[in-house]
């Protein structure tokens, strides 16, 4: 457990380290803000919530969440230091999870101070703040669903580069896997059963079911799995390619 | 957990001691064995069933040309490669089974000393010292400690990634020793450095010898004959030869040989008489004298001077040759063949 935490605290440091965690945190925060009032229409809608503000949060974590996970992993392998961690006392599957939850805790800070939005909209009407602390609760979920799936990709390549492309474009796989685009593809042949399996890992869809106001079980559920399920993958991929 | 992490080897000292005593073995303390251990990659057999044993007090040298097998030896050591086959204890912990208890005996520098580079040499001391359960002031002098035995005191507050290559590995070697590990296994410790650096860093790994057993990897030679109590050369993932230094020496075709300096004419007159000496194998004539071979084994150094005597005003100089263990190495790893040494004038 001391060796998760030490792990865990050097890598939340190492953001702060470099400007990465400011870049980040700026273009994070300004983004959020140009997609809730331009394209969300905050002020136009006349309503007290932050559904605009929510609602782009899938597609902003699929362009920035790979930022934040492809270092996790490729940095250690390309400059050997991967061979150090793993020659201390420490399991490989306790440094895939402390490095996993540095990279979650880093986003929650960065969804965190988005707080004056909330502040905000407190001030302009009388929202339910429960929708938004679920929607809060949720977000931060998707956001967990999006870094496992960038950690384990960083864990396959020395290149971060090719990290953020991967993940990004398996990250794009879950967002719009419950939209037409996908789903006209399998309608045609495929089962119903499978059609409708692939619509529900949509990280879309359950993200909009808890951003409705019920914390959903099922979904928050959803996202434990998708989290548990990529990590699982991380460790076996850390195993398999610390030789080359 | 339950494994504190300054968990003393005693135990599996005691364990191993006993296993040795009764192979009449003596005092020494296995403190690493390794036995037929072998790695694949692809179609490239990396180790091939390598197997050796390193007691207290022992720094082993570990040599062999680039893409041997040393590195991939030492990361199956230290736990950061699974073997295909064999096994490997540390302090008689099974690095596959007990890595953990394993690697809290290792002091591992992996090949080019790798450190995180946006750390400070302190921040980073600091970090593996969380990692091996350190804390406070226990935690403030072992760190105080790792950086004067490597000289790091006026870096220690600069990122890492702006140091010279030379503070870098004593950065790295500091990582290693934090923790005083009874084993240490070091992946060239001298590679890259300046003379006076690599003396610092052999002076520092013979004043720790007596405490612990030692791995070093390298193929720099006169640093086997500098610090190594013991040589294993291996080739193309084979050991192809295990041995002190100066046994090795024994197995080059000049060891023993004598050089005499001499005028042309004084090596046409004593060639004949020193080939009827007993246990000369061969003279050689070479461009500044002449090179008498013994039977391996023999020392003619003494009959060669009576011999010699009454032309002692041609002769310049005259003196036995040890063999270098460069020589050994490049027969032994295929690079040269005894006759190739031979052919090799002194210098």
């Amino acid at each position: 457990m001391n060796a998760l935490c030490t792990v865990y605290k050097r890598e939340l440091a190492a953001y702060f380290a470099t400007p990465l965690a400011y870049v980040f945190i700026v273009i994070f925060l300004a983004l959020a803000g140009a997609f809730t009032f331009f394209l969300g229409n905050f002020f136009e809608r006349g309503q007290a919530d932050l559904s605009p503000f929510f609602l782009f949060h899938p597609w902003l974590y699929l362009l920035l969440v790979p930022a934040i996970s492809m270092r996790l992993w490729s940095e250690e392998r390309k400059s050997g230091t991967v061979e150090l961690l793993l020659t201390l006392p420490l399991t490989p599957s306790q440094a895939v999870i402390a490095k996993f939850l540095a990279a979650w805790s880093f986003a929650g800070i960065a969804l965190a101070l988005t707080f004056p939005l909330w502040i905000t909209v407190n001030y302009l009407g009388k929202p339910d703040n429960g929708v938004i602390f679920a929607s809060y609760v949720g977000s931060f979920f998707m956001a967990g669903g999006y870094l496992a799936i960038g950690a384990c990709f960083s864990a396959l390549t020395k290149n971060q580069v090719i990290a953020f492309v991967l993940s990004a474009v398996v990250c794009l796989l879950f967002t719009v896997s419950g939209t037409s685009l996908v789903l006209n593809f399998f309608t045609g042949w495929a089962p119903p059963g499978v059609v409708e399996a692939i619509s529900s890992l949509s990280f879309t869809a359950n993200f909009e079911a808890i951003s409705k106001g019920v914390l959903d079980a099922v979904s928050i559920v959803f996202f434990a799995s998708v989290i548990t399920l990529f990590l699982f993958a991380n460790v076996l991929l850390v195993n398999l390619y610390k030789a080359r | 957990m339950n494994l504190s992490p300054g968990l003393p080897c005693k135990s599996a000292k005691r364990l191993v001691n006993l296993t040795i005593q009764r192979k009449g073995m003596g005092g020494m303390t296995t403190m690493i064995a390794i036995e037929g251990l072998s790695k694949t990659f692809g179609p490239i057999k990396a180790v091939d069933r390598v197997s050796f044993q390193v007691a207290r007090g022992e720094v082993l040298g570990f040599l062999g040309p680039n893409g041997a097998g040393k590195s991939t030896t030492m990361k199956m050591l230290t736990g950061f490669l699974p073997p295909d086959e064999g096994r490997a204890t540390v302090c008689g912990y099974d690095i596959a089974t007990q890595p953990i208890a394993a690697k809290r005996h290792l002091g591992y520098m992996p090949e080019g000393a790798p450190a995180y580079s946006d750390m400070t040499p302190r921040g980073f001391l600091a970090f593996i010292a969380d990692m091996r359960g350190f804390s406070g002031a226990d935690k403030r002098s072992r760190i105080a400690r790792a950086a004067e035995m490597t000289n790091l005191g006026h870096v220690l507050e600069q990122p890492i990634e702006t140091l010279s290559r030379g503070y870098k590995r004593r950065v790295g070697l500091a990582q290693a020793l934090l923790h005083d590990p009874d084993v240490l296994v070091l992946d060239e410790p001298t590679d890259g450095l300046d003379p006076n650096q690599k003396h610092e860093v052999r002076a520092l790994i013979q004043e720790m010898a007596p405490q612990k057993a030692i791995v070093i990897s390298t193929h720099i030679l006169e640093e086997v004959e500098a610090i190594c109590s013991r040589a294993l050369i291996i080739a193309s993932g084979r050991v192809v030869a295990d041995g002190t230094p100066a046994e090795l020496q024994a197995r080059s075709p000049r060891h023993n040989g004598i050089v005499i300096k001499c005028s042309k004419e004084a090596t046409a007159a004593l060639t004949p008489t020193l080939r009827q000496i007993a246990g000369v194998a061969g003279v050689e004539i070479e461009p500044h004298g002449l090179f008498v071979r013994s039977l391996p084994g023999l020392d003619v150094f003494d009959a060669v001077r009576v011999a010699t005597r009454q032309r002692a005003m041609d002769i310049k100089e005259i003196r036995q040759e040890h063999g270098r263990l460069d020589d050994v190495f490049r027969v032994l790893t295929g690079g040269a063949t005894d006759a190739d040494i031979l052919a090799q004038t002194a210098a």
